[in-house]
């Protein structure tokens, strides 16, 4: 009965997502850049840092080590194309942290590092990625847990 | 007083010429010389080299009567004659307006003069017969046409090397000219010449185009790849030849 019930409300809110045009795809969640931050988190809630180590270390996820170096020892390949993440969050407070994920170009135009919650001014998406950002709301909320603790 | 001027002139340029060509020293580097000694040598001994099995069944091929016309390639071109081909494409065949790769050159000669279907782009037989051409430019250097018509064409390939795209909003550039030599994850960052191609890749346990290279690279980036056929490879080709100008072929390559 508990199941039947959640199914349909997993239903309906499937439709009602439908009929907005969104489809089950998460649109992007709006927030507030004060001087090179966004205070606020982007779900409302703290993130978690275990998870969001696991997405740093996650080559097909996070990607962070194809560029980065961080203290994640069992992960050997890591890159040097970018600054190396230990002590970053001793470095820059969450809402720096925040910014720098969800769209690094706002601080530097020429970056490399990819813009991790953003859609537009992208070129030729692949389109089993179009219309999605890298990592979700949560995702981001969860690497910024972790870099923030990062402290030396 | 104006003899002794232009002789300052002329000393001037001179040193000036002298500096630049200390300063200017060739940065480039293939990836040949981004492996390590182990790929190397496999890739020096061609009882070692993987890709000569692939030269091996194009040579067979070459002198394998195919079509309506029931012609060989052999029959139209001497022995030897495919050497310096694979260091100047892509060119603008006679007749033609826009350029084709070596790939579209064999295509032509298939349904031109053979009056044979096409090889698919990554067949078997493809990989074959350019492995075999390619090998004939081993050791040549990278010489593209002088055909003033390429260069709109060259000049489009620049701008898709320089231009971002994919879901991680790259490009060619900031990779192979800002970073070449760094490492990504565990990869060295290749300057990205195409000297090599066909190339073996252990990655892939085989042999692969020029193309499949590009399309991995763009895959990287979540880029959707140019369809097989887009004239935008060619393009591109054409960009990465003209940048790598002068290095010396060493096809058909081993790479990681
Ligand atoms: C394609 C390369 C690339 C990838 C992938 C990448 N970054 Fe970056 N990142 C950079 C570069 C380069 C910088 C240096 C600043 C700049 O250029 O904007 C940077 C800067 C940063 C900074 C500021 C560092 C400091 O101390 O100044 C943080 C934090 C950061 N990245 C975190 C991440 C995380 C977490 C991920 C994955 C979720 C990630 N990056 C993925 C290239 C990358
Ligand atoms: C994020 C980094 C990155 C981007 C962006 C990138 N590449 Fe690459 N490319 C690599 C790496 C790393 C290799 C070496 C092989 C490997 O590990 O995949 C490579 C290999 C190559 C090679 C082979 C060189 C050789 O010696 O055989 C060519 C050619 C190339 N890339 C061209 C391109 C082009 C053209 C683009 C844009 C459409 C591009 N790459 C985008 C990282 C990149």
């Amino acid at each position: 009965m508990r199941i039947a019930l959640f199914l349909a409300a997993v239903f309906a809110a499937a439709v009602a997502l439908t009929a907005l045009g969104v489809s089950a795809q998460e649109s992007l969640r709006s927030y507030v850049i004060v001087g090179d931050a966004i205070p606020d988190s982007l779900t409302g809630e703290a993130g978690d840092a275990a998870r969001g180590r696991a997405i740093v270390a996650n080559r097909s996820v996070g990607l962070c080590l194809l560029c980065h170096r961080a203290p994640i020892p069992e992960e050997r390949f890591q890159g040097d194309l970018a600054p190396d993440l230990a002590g970053a969050g001793a470095r820059w407070s969450e809402g720096q942290l925040r910014l720098r994920l969800v769209d690094a170009s706002r601080l530097n135009a020429d970056t490399i590092m990819p813009p991790y919650y953003r859609l537009d001014h992208l070129q030729r998406v692949a389109r089993n990625f179009a219309g999605k950002p890298i990592l979700t709301a949560r995702q981001i909320e969860d690497v910024v847990a972790y870099l923030a603790s990062l402290k030396e | 007083m104006r003899k002794l001027s232009v002789a300052l002139g002329l000393a001037t340029v001179f040193l000036a010429s002298l500096a630049m060509a200390q300063a200017g020293k060739d940065q480039r580097r293939s990836g040949y010389q981004d492996m390590g000694p182990t790929l190397q040598k496999m890739q020096d001994d061609d009882t070692a080299n993987p890709a000569m099995l692939y030269v091996q069944a194009g040579e067979a091929l070459w002198t394998q009567k195919a079509g309506a016309a029931d012609k060989s390639c052999a029959d139209c071109h001497s022995a030897g004659s495919m050497k310096g081909v694979a260091a100047r494409y892509p060119a603008i065949p006679p007749g033609g307006d826009r350029p084709v790769d070596l790939e579209g050159r064999i295509n032509l000669c298939r349904t031109e003069h053979q009056k044979a279907a096409p090889f698919g782009a990554e067949s078997e037989q493809m990989l074959d017969l350019s492995a075999y051409v390619a090998l004939q430019s081993r050791g040549m250097p990278i010489a593209p046409p002088n055909d003033p018509r390429l260069a709109a064409f060259r000049m489009h390939g620049g701008q898709l090397f320089k231009g971002r795209e994919g879901q991680l909003n790259l490009s060619c550039a900031n990779c192979h000219d800002d970073n070449a030599g760094k490492k990504l994850g565990g990869a060295t960052i290749p300057q990205a010449h195409p000297t090599g191609y066909p190339i073996y890749r252990l990655e892939w346990q085989a042999l692969g185009s020029l193309k499949r290279r590009l399309r991995n690279c763009m895959i990287g980036m979540r880029a959707e790849p140019f369809d097989e056929d887009s004239e935008d490879y060619i393009d591109l080709e054409l960009y990465l030849m003209d940048r790598a100008r002068g290095m010396t072929m060493d096809a058909p390559a081993v790479r990681p």
